[in-house]
């Protein structure tokens, strides 16, 4: 039996939503597309290099203000501002990383949720270049007239329009992703992950892989950031808060991080939620906290670990009742 | 090959290793061994550079390799296998053996390509010659507590080193297991014209196998020699050996 | 150069509020020490105390003179719902990567805000200060309410008090075995189990304390637990997770940098003592009087 390219399958589904003709079903996949990108970024360092960073909602945060500064600030295109909320939110990431790689484990998250809460604290009162508190509201859409002269795009809203542009962007950021997790380069990373010591004798310099593979992070986390401020029609201090990195990390354990598909399903999962559940209820926190809870105990393995499990017992099972 | 001089170790005033002095010509294969808590594990760690010494120098080919980072002296040649056992769990067999020539060949930089396609024959080579080719597939955390020893022992030999440092290969293994695994190392030292130096707790093994014995008796060499001359020394019956 | 009387109202005003937090903070980092955890939900269980304190003294009638009784009252439920958290759910994660101790410490950040809501809804509550701490003296030209004076005294006894433990009871001598290193508390024989559940109760207590005693000077809205527990973060981070005059000295030094902070760069106080911790972190990562932790 050939495999089916489950991939490209979900890629064409998710291109085929703004034909729905829902404006609601286009801002939750935006936000979707956004969120998975993000939390894929973050399980770099999670599932891939065993680094618990407390602190990825910073990188995020200056990609969103990077491009925002771009863009809003001083009139640039987009094609100047996304690029360059990348490089800013890894170089930001190269230079506290720096810092961080030297600490391990609980230190090693704290001091990554320390640097965010400065960023945080930059974001929150350089009222001249951030916008302080009230954040920078109405950042420009893209030029995205060029989407609408493509033929079949034709007629979309600007809010469609932006979602093609984005899911192709994400969708090219997924792809380089998976390819440095299988990469040489992923290999060592996921060597690290499981058995830090025994890493460093066959050759490896350990804090100086951790180091790349937090800059990485960084580049992807700026990258989703960039797109979300745009998305979000402003960015504002919130987006490096601590508990906008403690977001990120329960997408990623809700999906699971021991799967590369995991957080993304875990992004979708989570925001579809949020919809559902603050439609009939404002306590969607409490919600979310059990839910959290369950998961701790009971599926750590995340959705698609749990899933794959359930999956192989079935089949194994099934061989089993064979002759 | 290997000099150790005057090597010296303390921790919070308690000389864990004290003044050891030993030094290994190309091809020789030397035992150290020592009750419980003699200062063996710390004297590899302190070759090694997981342990900065006190005072002392090592030297590897003549060069000084005191107190440099593990990876680098694993770059220089030295390869080492630990005490507890040491993998990669949640990898494969395969995987684990592929990574550590990924590191070897320091192709680790690399972003782009694709690890599972590299070093697919040497590995491969290795397993067969490590009797572990039919399990190259499995998860090197689900084995044997000797099988993932012989993994450990692929792991070291993937760097290409010139020095084996083996801390307890056989710890844990049956006796017919030790044997092979002997008879094994025996056979890949002589074949790529290894240095050994390894710790071991089963004499036999140890007056068989070992060239060189070295006994460290609270963190001291108290002697040094050939097979025989160890056998032979009083205090080193005295101390260790009783009534062997 | 400011007026001298003006420099110390400064200082009592940063010393009081590094003694209020100080009470919520040391059980945070007395909870770190034994479990090796960071508890997010202490700054929810100090925001438990400061409603349970006010629930209380409506409870008890109106009156001012109901606060004691309230304070210590919601201590002791915080320090219930503590201890049962830890014996009914955290004791199952030790083992678990830290990653799930985090998160699960996290999962109670968001539980608790909104029973908080469910409870007490989302209006601003406060509580009158004690009758016998109404008043105020002038020192050095500036008028120092009694309530300052009483929370300024009793960090330092609070502190005096667990040293006393620490250092002086039999249950204080395996705690201090636990903080240098977990691995010996099984070798001591000790019941390793009542005692992470009593440090958790301790620490909850403290959180507790800490929420109720702050009421007569704050009202009580949701989000307090999030402030908190960000402060009390700072503390502990600079004076050393799990040392206890560690907790004390990062909380004077936290209390005097943002106080004198305002003055020097109004704008940018917060974000000097977010400095003060990355830079303790890089330079000490076990903070200022922290011990270096072997695992």
């Amino acid at each position: 039996m050939r495999r089916i390219p489950w991939t490209l399958l979900v890629f064409a589904a998710a291109f085929a939503i703004p034909w729905l003709g829902s404006r609601f079903y286009t801002f939750i996949a935006t936000d979707v597309a956004i969120l998975a990108l993000f939390a894929l970024s973050l399980n770099l360092l999670l599932g891939y290099t065993g680094l618990v960073s407390f602190g990825h909602a910073a990188y995020f945060g200056i990609g969103a203000y990077t491009s925002a500064i771009f863009m809003k600030t001083l009139g640039l295109p987009f094609w100047l501002g996304f690029p360059a909320a990348g490089v800013a939110a890894g170089l930001f990431a190269l230079v506290f990383g720096c810092f961080c790689v030297r600490l391990t484990k609980i230190y090693f998250a704290m001091l990554t949720l320390a640097f965010a809460q400065i960023v945080w604290a930059i974001c929150f009162k350089w009222n001249a270049v951030t916008g302080g508190e009230q954040g920078m509201p109405n950042v420009p859409y893209p030029d995205l007239d060029w989407i609408g002269a493509i033929p079949g795009l034709d007629g979309f809203r600007v809010g469609d329009r932006f979602y093609f542009l984005t899911l192709v962007l994400v969708a090219l950021a997924i792809v380089a992703l998976r390819r440095i997790v299988h990469s040489p380069f992923g290999r060592v990373l996921a060597v690290i992950r499981e058995n830090p010591e025994r890493a460093e004798f066959i050759g490896i310099d350990v804090r100086r892989y951790q180091l790349a593979a937090f800059a990485v992070a960084g580049v992807f986390a700026g990258l989703a950031g960039a797109l979300f401020g745009i998305f979000n029609r402003g960015v504002f201090p919130d987006f490096a808060y601590w508990t906008k990195s403690a977001e990120v990390l329960i997408m990623t354990i809700l999906g699971g991080m021991g799967h590369f598909w995991g957080p993304a399903v875990g992004a979708a999962a989570l925001t579809i939620l949020n919809l559902q559940i603050t439609a009939y209820t404002q306590y969607w926190p409490l919600i979310l906290g059990t839910i959290l809870i369950v998961l701790l105990f009971a599926f750590p393995g995340g959705l698609v670990g749990t899933s794959v499990d359930l999956f192989r017992r079935v089949r194994r099972g099934r061989d089993a009742g064979r002759p | 090959m290997l000099d150790v001089r005057d090597l010296k170790k303390s921790f919070a005033g308690f000389l864990a290793v004290s003044d050891v002095s030993f030094s290994l010509p190309p091809r020789a294969v030397m035992a150290i061994i020592g009750p419980n808590g003699a200062g063996k594990s710390t004297l590899f760690n302190l070759i090694t550079g997981h342990i900065v010494p006190t005072a002392g120098q090592v030297l590897h080919k003549g060069a000084d390799i005191t107190g440099a980072a593990p990876h680098r002296i694993c770059r220089r040649g030295i390869g080492r296998s630990f005490q507890h056992t040491n993998i990669f769990p949640r990898l494969t067999v395969f995987e684990c053996i592929q990574a550590a020539y990924i590191a070897h060949h320091r192709r680790g930089t690399d972003f782009w390509g694709r690890a599972d396609r590299l070093y697919r024959d040497e590995t491969m080579a290795l397993l067969e010659r490590l009797g572990l080719a039919d399990k190259a597939d499995e998860l090197a955390g689900a084995l044997s507590h000797g099988n993932q020893k012989q993994i450990e022992l692929g792991i070291a030999l993937a760097s290409d080193p010139d020095i084996l440092l083996l801390d307890e290969p056989t710890a844990g293994m049956s006796a017919s297991e030790t044997r092979e695994t002997i008879q094994l190392l025996r056979a890949i030292a002589e074949e790529r014209g290894l240095t050994l130096l390894f710790t071991e707790h089963d004499m036999e093994v140890v007056f068989q196998v070992a060239e060189r014995i070295g006994v460290l008796h609270q963190g001291r060499l108290i002697a040094e020699g050939p097979p025989a001359d160890i056998r032979a020394d009083a205090e080193v019956r005295r101390v260790y050996l009783g009534g062997h | 150069m400011p007026e001298p009387s003006f420099l110390f109202g400064q200082f009592l005003s940063g010393l009081t509020a590094s003694m209020f937090l100080f009470v919520t903070a040391v059980g945070l980092s007395l909870i770190f020490g034994v479990l090796r955890v960071l508890n997010f939900a202490h700054g929810s269980l100090y925001m438990l105390g400061a409603y349970l304190a006010w629930q209380i003294m409506a409870w008890l009638g109106p009156g001012p003179e109901h606060f004691w009784p309230a304070a210590l009252g919601a201590a002791v439920v915080v320090a219930i719902v503590g201890a049962a958290i830890e014996r009914v759910m955290f004791r199952h994660l030790y083992d678990r990567e830290e990653l799930y101790q985090l998160l699960f410490t996290y999962a109670l950040v968001l539980v608790i805000a909104d029973i908080v809501k469910i409870l007490w809804g989302t209006q601003q509550l406060s509580v009158s200060r004690p009758v016998s701490l109404s008043g105020g003296t002038t020192i050095f030209g500036t008028l120092v309410p009694h309530y300052n004076i009483f929370i300024i005294m009793l960090g330092p006894a609070i502190a005096f008090g667990l040293w006393l433990l620490l250092h002086r009871s039999r249950a204080g001598r395996v705690i201090r075995a636990a903080v240098l290193d977990r691995e010996m508390l099984g070798a001591l024989g000790a019941n390793v189990g009542w005692l992470y559940t009593g440090m958790f109760a301790v620490g909850a207590f403290l959180a507790g304390l800490g929420g109720a005693l702050v009421t007569p000077v704050k009202t009580i809205v949701p989000g307090m637990d999030v402030e908190v527990i960000v402060e009390v973060f700072i503390i502990v981070v600079i004076g050393g997770l799990g040392s206890l005059w560690g907790t004390f000295l990062g909380a004077i030094i936290f209390g005097q940098v943002l106080s004198f902070g305002i003055l020097l760069m109004p704008r940018f106080s917060i974000f000097s003592v977010f400095a003060l911790m990355a830079i303790i972190l890089i330079v000490r990562p076990w903070g200022l009087l922290g011990k270096r932790l072997t695992r």
